[in-house]
């Protein structure tokens, strides 16, 4: 741990960008720039792209960025679970190969874990990876793939041995998701956009050396991942905006934003837009009825002790402290706040509720949060399963009796539909 | 904004809490609500003459610690953890907070060294019959009398009441109306002319009385006529404090039902491992630490002289009263039948919730004060 001073790492920072920092130059050159001199991603180790800084002050150098409008690395989308999962298992085969391209936003990433028949049971994943000659060969169906249609790299959970137990047969696997074996179709969803795709997997090959850890340790590999995940849902998240600056770096970090962002564009409807209920009520004439007043006040009430919430587990995690259960709350709070905006945000519409796109008020927006809200208790590992892992991991309440883990996963009850 | 406790401050909360499980044991909890006092003189001194709890937010100047509301939020949380039978909320929070407000230097330095040493036990006496928490409603009257005030009328729902040593009291010059004309006084609690009646309380932990005013001499807390202000920043700051202080009782009901939860054999297992177990244990968790950020942030705010303080007071004290009362609600059903029994301490806890929900106004109130500082 460097004992070096917040004052010390600002000072180093905006000498750094003040000397290296236009808007002129190429996004990717931008950013091999950020990698090779680590303040992209300071918090890193020195050996891959970082400065180990300590993580308080991961925002300082991120202050001084916004000052000057410097742009980072890219962060958006599943590169930032996939760097994270690489960091901690991958080998420095991986490092070397994935993590600049992730940084520089040269390569999108995909996250290829649930199957039709295992949603939240993630480690129930029947597609199969076969040793075969010196390659392994994945045969299966993925599901809810987002921006699988654009991504250069897939991280693949596979079944790789059926006698082991469920949790102890499979393996995780980085996969190139250019390949004929790899057919990717877009699936709609109740709200009309398609932002997540299936993805087809037949005789896809991947090379012995993209194993990530060792065969059957996939589980734990997986569980980063999706920890990463859970964490990022905590509300505090900024969504990546495209500055309106002038400057060829800025007129690539919108086109890359435009690609990568696409499908998330109804992700803020989806969490409620609670940002919205006041001027809704205001513009409604509805602040007046008490009824009103006392609902907004419900929701408001709610979604800023979320926030608070979230700051409390951010504050320790910058601190080095060990993080108390608020950490764990962010998704399942996140949801509660959702369903209570949306709710208000009927109240507030009244007939109008019944309408959607254009005729509908502002443009659509409020009908698509009232389709979108049900998307956030179960994306990213339903409302029930959250409350599982907050009572086992973190109340340390006992697992229920299981049936599926005490047998060779091939003698589990499994669904039959493809 | 702050959104941590310091180590200092984390230290401060293990030790009291220590003290608090040794010195305030449940048994002892039992015994002094039996009592009409509600809480003793010698375990009262031991709590100011060992932790110097009254001292915390009283300035130096005045014999106190003066530290912030982050500090004397520790302390509620943790005593409203233990259910602490003890005149610490009305005196530490409603009247010191009413003398630092309203009064003078002179008056400062005359009342708060008392209270900041344990040996004034005091509280602020403004509700009335009708049940009203805001200061408005005061009909209580005060009259110039030969060079000082006389009170005449009454209060009710005055926490300590019937046995705090000095009491400060709301009152309004006559034919005065609204928040014109109202002003503080003191008034020694043995003084001539007043009468106390302690009221039967639901929870038996918080003691409240009835106090009958019969032209009682009073003297003068800061200005005549200008006690809206300092009232009203005096009710802030208690509802801030409350919500710390339930925000506590309700982390300890929901850790003492876990623990019960794990232990509790039915259908050959433990009911800690049944889904509708742990879905309400998450639950639980989810509400009380949304319940605990409101509060702790309420406190930081008035340390860091937020100008939302108002509106943050009341969003804390309403997400701590729905929290609390569901917690124990939840607590109950956890234990089953043996919960609705006597002998099970949930039972205390649950009434201390209730009683926390209604005092200084229940969630509907305070969502309605928020709302008017955020949707005027």
């Amino acid at each position: 741990m460097s004992d070096i001073t917040e004052d010390e790492v600002r000072a180093e920072v905006r000498a750094w960008l003040a000397a290296n920092w236009s808007p002129e130059l190429g996004l990717v050159e931008w950013r091999n720039k950020l990698a090779d001199s680590g303040w992209g991603v300071p918090t890193w180790p020195k050996q891959w792209y970082g400065r180990d800084l300590p993580a308080g002050l991961g925002p300082v150098v991120d202050e001084e960025f916004q000052k000057i409008g410097a742009i980072g690395v890219a962060k958006a989308g599943i590169r930032t679970l996939a760097a994270a999962t690489i960091l901690a298992h991958g080998t420095d085969l991986h490092k070397e190969k994935f993590l600049r391209r992730i940084l520089t936003g040269e390569d999108t990433w995909c996250q290829l874990f649930s199957e039709p028949g295992s949603g939240s049971d993630v480690a129930g994943a029947v597609t199969r990876a076969e040793m075969r000659g010196n390659k392994w060969v994945i045969n299966g169906q993925k599901v809810w793939t987002t921006s699988a249609h654009h991504a250069h790299w897939g991280l693949l959970l596979a079944r790789t041995d059926w006698d082991q137990v469920k949790h102890k047969g499979l393996s995780y696997f980085i996969i190139d998701m250019h390949q004929p074996g790899v057919k990717v179709q877009p699936l709609r969803q109740m709200n009309g956009h398609a932002s997540f795709n299936q993805v087809f997997l037949t005789d896809a090959e991947v090379q012995p050396e993209f194993l990530v850890a060792n065969v059957g340790d996939g589980w734990a590999v997986t569980t980063t991942t999706l920890m990463h995940e859970r964490r990022g849902a905590d509300g505090l998240r900024t969504w990546a905006m495209g500055s309106d600056r002038k400057g060829r770096a800025y007129d690539e970090e919108r086109a890359e934003i435009a690609t990568t962002m696409e499908p998330y564009k109804w992700y803020p409807q989806r969490a409620g837009r609670v940002d919205l209920v006041m001027p809704r009520a205001r513009e409604a004439g509805r602040l007046a009825d008490p009824l009103v007043r006392q609902e907004i006040a419900r929701l408001l009430i709610m979604s800023k002790a979320a926030e608070w919430t979230a700051r409390r587990a951010r504050a320790a995690q910058e601190q080095g402290r060990p993080q108390g259960p608020e950490g764990s709350l962010g998704k399942l709070v996140a949801s509660h706040v959702a369903r209570a905006a949306a709710r208000v945000h009927t109240q507030l519409s009244g007939a109008d509720a019944l309408l959607t796109g254009t005729d509908s008020p502002m443009g659509g927006v409020i009908a698509e949060i009232l389709v979108s809200v049900p998307a956030t208790s179960i994306a990213g590992g339903t409302d029930e399963i959250q409350r599982n892992i907050i009572a086992e991991r973190v109340l340390k309440m006992p697992k229920e009796p299981s049936i599926d883990t005490t047998r060779p996963f091939r003698d589990v009850p499994r669904n039959t539909v493809s | 904004m702050k959104f941590s406790f310091s180590s200092e401050q984390e230290e401060f909360r293990s030790n009291l809490r220590r003290f608090l499980a040794e010195r305030a044991p449940t048994k002892e909890v039992r015994r002094l609500m039996e009592s009409e006092a509600g809480w003793e003189r010698a375990g009262w001194r031991k709590l100011n003459t060992e932790l110097g709890l009254t001292a915390v937010r009283i300035p130096e100047a005045y014999g106190g610690q003066g530290f912030g509301f982050g500090e004397l939020g520790i302390v509620l949380e943790e005593t409203g953890r233990a259910l602490l039978c003890a005149p610490y909320f009305a005196t530490s929070v409603l009247a010191t907070g009413a003398i630092l407000n309203a009064g003078s230097e002179a008056e400062k330095q005359a009342l708060l060294p008392g209270i900041a040493s344990g040996d004034t036990v005091a509280t602020l006496a403004w509700v009335e019959d009708d049940g009203r928490w805001d200061g408005a409603a005061t009909t209580l009257t005060a009259t110039p009398a030969g060079g000082g005030w006389r009170l005449d009328g009454h209060k009710s729902f005055v926490l300590d009441g019937h046995t705090a040593d000095l009491i400060v009291v709301l009152a309004r010059a006559p034919g005065s109306s609204g928040e014109a004309g109202l002003s503080l006084f003191t008034v020694a609690g043995d003084a001539a002319g007043l009468s106390r009646r302690p009221l039967k309380t639901m929870d038996a932990t918080r003691k409240l009385a009835r106090l009958e005013f019969r032209g009682v001499t009073a003297a003068p807390l800061g200005d005549a006529g200008a006690a809206a202000l300092p009232f009203a920043r005096t009710m802030i700051e208690a509802a801030v404090c409350l919500a710390n202080e339930m925000a506590g009782g309700a982390d300890r009901l929901r850790e003492d039902s876990l623990a019960y939860a794990k232990m509790r054999m039915q259908f050959g297992r433990s009911i800690a491992s049944f889904q509708s177990m742990k879905h309400k244990a998450a639950d639980m968790l989810v509400e009380v630490e949304l319940a605990k950020s409101a509060a702790y942030y309420a406190a930081a705010a008035l340390d860091e002289g937020d100008d939302d303080v108002a509106a943050v007071a009341s969003l804390a004290k309403a997400a701590a009263s729905e929290t609390y009362l569901q917690t124990a609600i939840h607590a109950i059903q956890i234990h089953g039948g043996i919960g609705f029994t006597w002998d099970n301490d949930t039972h205390l806890w649950f009434k201390r919730a209730k009683s926390s929900e209604v005092l200084l106004g229940d969630a509907h109130h305070h969502r309605e004060l928020m709302m008017q500082r955020w949707a005027a």
